[in-house]
């Protein structure tokens, strides 16, 4: 493990200037994924600016009827604040189907956001990997890629991102806040990740040496859900999830919010399922639509055909709960 | 002297854990805890190729960094004599040759090892070191079709045979003909290897986490040509070793560095080295053949079983072992081929053999029990043997069918549907499946010595090893009855070469082979004390060997067994399975401490779990190297998996053991992963052959044209 030097901030333009946009530098929240890479020497920064005494770590309803989360809330505080879990369940739900009590404990919104995929040769420095020593190329592709990307992944990399939160974010239109030195930015989630293509290591559309300072929820649809499948019944990565939220009217869809997890390299908003759903009769047919319309364009590897099915049942299992639980009320 | 007569015996009563105080509170020390003044630490640096030859090591970069004191490989370190005899008089685990030439027989070979004066300095120089290599071609593909498979003796001979299997098949009225394989399998200890030696006194002194002192010292000895008196190793606590803990390349490295440096040398292995260093159980693909009768009485029982081995080992996963002892028919084959691959060498790994084997040859059984229309518990009633089915020897306390009488009893089994694919519950689709259990029982030679005291304490000797099975509390009911007075009364102390030969904490013969020898000294000393010895000052002590008594044993078939019960949930549209319920029912001989037997008995099952739903480690063809080898990416069951397990016993003495003990280590995992399967198959009606029994397989399963 290389050495390395250790700042604390405790305001976030001093924090912004500690890390002075020097790539060698990175902030450090929970350090629940940042610690375990240095230990595997996937990230060896030479300076750490520890923003966990930052005072982001708050949340709050704004002014439209949405949220404010800050940074450095904790997992399990926004798990479990009484806003989140009435009006933004699938949120609650995601959270606090990632990780362990303990990690939760620790990890940050912002952190959780830029989380690195557990893809096994991107762990293990011994391995080449585009994501991690561009051009050295991606064994994924013809080797173990059984939990990798089936949704817009790329020759390149096949990657999966790890996040359960970011997948209700992403159901959830949030909008990214940060900071750099030039002053204040956004970023809609939807533009937060930047699509593989051949540059996998370029992961996000943040500027050099930015603070992500707060995510925004604008107001959603009341009914909504988060559901996890993964290789056991807890501490795991997901091999798919769903995250809805869905108003139905009349047994027509009004509103629907739709975003699965790891099938891609990042949160992957269905657009194509949510706009075969809007107007359609809330039923398990249109729900088998709404998913075959998304998973079109599912391009699978030779050992991850299933996901395709898996996200399928998913999709139609989850919207079915919330359709009968709405009309259970 | 004053002894204490208990009221009654401590045998059979539920006891914490003696030395549960000192580990709940962090006072007891692991080998990595122990300070030493003047210690160093060494870093082991694993190859990156699969198979080959290293060119070039340039340490002199290496050498030069902050605190690094040596740079050990093939071009400078110690010879060591790696052809000695270990165990058994079985080869020992080849890394025992590690830096001794310039060969790479696998990905994670140790090639080199860096100390430095302190654990992050030789991680940073061991980071560092550039080892070129010339690459070779490798082979990493294991299948059951390997055409260069062979057969070899392991500790049980490869094929026994008798009766002809065709002729078998031909008459029978039902047939069952399937394919099953469990994949590469791993056991990472909580604590992870670790050796500090030093020599003191022109002593050899090693601290080490391991399955049995004696035997790494005596393996040290010879591997480095020293008498074996000068050496000495001691292991007091050791968390977790389940197979993996024996003599490898941590000691060997440890011992090097600290002749090299003349100070002490700590060599600890990482998690991720643990994969490629601590031994794993193989994969192994098998074919079971069932032919019998229209009521399920077996003609024919055929099993056999292909598993790797290393370019520089043989070692063969016994996987078709269990149906010698289980069934017998007219025809019967167990055989077992190995193929010798570029990968590391596979060990013993809990339940060696009758882990993966049971969970062929009693799925099998399962498929044959619903081709009859006949009770899988039934089935097994119908096909009890009277004597050993090769052997022709008597059984020595065969209690099976007491475990599945008890078991089915207990877990509701006679109002089973037997059904599958009919019992729904939300999204969820249930069944329930049955398994038999069995695992050899035998004791192994082994020395002690107890010593009374003139305060009317007792200390016991014995290099046994307790790696977190409560062995060391079992010891002692079982001196404290021998001596009859309270445990309390009787400090046992072990984990240390120096108290002489003991077998090891292995095969689940731990406890019974140290009970042989410690019952007959502890009585011989109550016997002269009752005659009224005199106690002097350094204690009165007696000591034995139980070389002669195990002699004189008669041959025959000594076992346990056990009847697993399994209760799933599966979601036929996620693939996701759930164990709902499990019962364990075990004839293990008669248990010295319910309260640590369940332990270890529910902690086979919940490995079971494991085998049956997780665990699986993945080998990258292109570089031969495992993907994401950390706890991280090789699942075992978490808390969340394991529902409620129940695991209780039949009365079952060990006709012949002075106490009449047999042991728990391992049958706790035997047939669990069998009971899983069959219970999903009831539950989805859809056989899985193929472990882990992971959500992808699931879904395949429910269209299988697709």
């Amino acid at each position: 493990m290389k050495e390395f030097s250790y700042r604390r901030a405790t305001d976030v333009e001093g924090a912004v200037a500690l890390l002075d946009a020097d790539p060698g530098a990175r902030f450090l929240g929970g350090g629940t994924n940042l610690v375990d890479l240095m230990k595997a020497g996937v990230e060896s920064p030479e300076r750490l600016v520890d923003i966990r005494e930052l005072p982001l770590d708050g949340i709050e309803v704004t002014g439209d009827g949405g949220l404010r989360i800050g940074a450095t809330v904790t997992n399990s505080d926004l798990a479990a604040h009484p806003e989140v879990r009435r009006r933004y369940a699938a949120l609650s739900q995601a959270v606090l189907a990632g990780a362990s009590g303990q990690l939760r404990n620790m990890a940050t919104v912002g952190g959780n956001l830029l989380q690195r995929t557990r893809c096994g040769y991107f762990t293990d420095i011994s391995s080449p990997c585009n994501k991690r020593e561009p051009g050295s190329g991606c064994p994924a592709v013809e080797g173990e890629h059984r939990n990798a990307a089936i949704l817009g992944a790329s020759g390149h990399c096949v990657a999966v991102h790890p996040s359960d939160m970011g997948v209700a974010l992403a159901a959830f239109d949030a909008v990214v806040s940060y900071r750099t030195q030039e002053g204040e930015g956004e970023l809609a989630l939807a533009d937060f990740y930047l699509p593989v293509g051949d540059t996998p290591h370029r992961e996000t559309a943040l500027p050099p040496g930015a603070l992500i300072t707060a995510v925004t929820l604008p107001p959603a649809p009341v009914r909504s859900r988060y559901r996890k499948v993964r290789e056991r019944a807890s501490y795991a990565f997901a091999i798919g999830s769903v995250a809805a939220a869905l108003d139905v009217r009349d047994g027509v869809v009004q509103d629907v919010r739709l975003a699965y997890g790891a099938v891609a390299s990042r949160p992957w908003r269905a657009r194509a399922a949510e706009a075969a759903l809007l107007g359609a009769p809330a039923a398990a047919a249109s729900f088998a639509a709404a998913a075959d319309a998304e998973l079109a364009a599912a391009v699978p590897l030779a050992d991850n055909a299933y996901k395709v099915t898996l996200l399928r049942n998913l999709t139609i299992a989850v919207l079915t709960e919330l359709q009968q639980e709405g009309t259970a009320r | 002297m004053t002894t204490t007569l208990p009221t009654t015996t401590a045998f059979g009563t539920s006891r914490t854990r003696v030395e549960g105080r000192e580990k709940v509170t962090g006072a007891a020390r692991y080998t990595g805890d122990i300070p030493l003044t003047g210690l160093a630490h060494g870093s082991l640096v694993l190859s990156t190729i699969a198979r080959g030859r290293i060119r070039a090591i340039d340490d002199a970069a290496v050498r030069a960094m902050p605190g690094v004191l040596a740079a050990l490989h093939h071009l400078n370190a110690p010879r060591v004599d790696g052809d000695y005899a270990s165990l058994m008089g079985m080869a020992p685990d080849p890394t025992v040759r590690a830096f001794q030439d310039d060969r790479v027989p696998h990905w994670g070979w140790p090639v080199a090892l860096v100390v430095a004066e302190t654990p992050e300095q030789a991680r940073a120089g061991a980071d560092a070191l550039v080892v070129e290599y010339a690459a070779e071609a490798h082979d990493t593909a294991f299948s059951a079709e390997r055409a260069d498979a062979y057969g070899v003796d392991g500790v049980v001979p490869a094929t026994l045979a008798k009766g002809d299997e065709d002729a078998g098949l031909a008459a029978s009225a039902v047939v069952v003909d399937a394919s099953y394989t469990t994949p590469e399998e791993h056991h990472n200890p909580m604590e992870p290897h670790a050796a500090t030696a030093y020599w003191q006194d022109g002593r050899l002194e090693v601290l080490d986490s391991n399955q049995g002192a004696s035997w790494v010292a005596e393996d040290l000895a010879k591997a480095f040509g020293l008498a074996p008196g000068l050496v000495r190793v001691r292991s007091e606590h050791v968390g977790g070793g389940f197979g993996s803990k024996g003599v490898r390349v941590h000691q060997i490295a440890a011992v090097m560095a600290a002749t090299e440096l003349r100070r002490p040398v700590r060599v600890a292995m990482t998690r991720r080295q643990m994969f490629s260093l601590a031994g794993y159980r193989s994969p192994t693909a098998q074919r079971v053949r069932l032919g019998a009768d229209p009521d399920g009485r077996l003609r024919v029982l055929s099993h056999g079983s292909v598993s790797q081995t290393s370019s520089v080992y043989e070692f063969v996963e016994p996987a078709a072992a269990a149906g010698r002892v289980l069934y017998d028919a007219d025809a019967h084959r167990t055989s077992a081929r190995v193929v010798r691959l570029d990968v590391p060498t596979p060990t013993s790994m809990r339940a060696p053999g009758m882990a993966p084997g049971s969970f062929a040859l009693e799925s099998a059984l399962d498929e044959l029990a619903e081709r009859c229309g006949t009770d899988p518990v039934a089935l097994r009633l119908r096909n009890e043997p009277a004597a050993g089915p090769l052997s022709g020897l008597p059984f020595a306390g065969r209690n099976l069918l007491a475990c599945f009488e008890e078991g089915a009893r207990r877990f509701g089994w006679a109002d089973r549907d037997p059904r599958p694919r009919v019992r729904r519950e939300g999204r969820w689709l249930l069944g329930t499946g049955t398994a038999a259990a069995t695992f050899h029982a035998f004791a192994v030679p082994s020395t002690a010595a107890v010593t009374a005291w003139a305060d009317g304490t007792f200390t016991v000797r014995i290099a046994a090893a307790d790696i977190g099975t409560g062995s060391r509390t079992a010891l002692q009911i079982v001196a404290a009855d021998a001596l009859r007075v309270a445990p309390e009364q009787v400090d046992v102390r072990i984990g240390d070469s120096a108290f002489g030969p003991a077998w090891l904490a292995g095969g689940s013969a731990g406890t019974s082979s140290w009970a042989w020898a410690i019952t007959p000294a502890a009585e011989e000393l109550r016997e002269r004390l009752a005659l009224g010895a005199d106690i002097p000052a350094d204690g009165l002590t007696v000591r034995s060997d139980s070389t002669a008594a195990l002699a004189g044993q008669e041959p025959a078939e000594r076992h346990s067994y056990g009847a697993q019960f399994a209760e799933v949930a599966v979601d036929p549209g996620t693939g996701e399975v759930r164990v709902r319920r499990m019962l364990g029912m075990f004839a293990a001989g008669r248990i010295v401490n319910p309260l640590t037997a369940r332990n270890q008995l529910v902690g086979g099952m919940v490995w079971g779990v494991s085998m049956a739903l997780h665990e699986e480690a993945v080998r990258d063809r292109a570089s031969g190297a495992l993907v994401g080898a950390d706890l991280a990416g090789y699942h075992v069951a978490s808390h969340a998996d394991v529902a409620h397990i129940e695991a209780d016993w039949v009365d079952d003495p060990m006709p012949g053991d002075p106490i009449g003990i047999k042991g728990v280590g391992e049958i706790g995992v035997v047939g669990a992963a069998a009971a899983i399967a069959n219970a999903v198959w009831h539950a989805t009606g859809v056989r899985h052959r193929q472990l882990p029994i992971r959500p992808d397989r699931v879904i395949a399963g429910e269209s299988p044209d697709a």
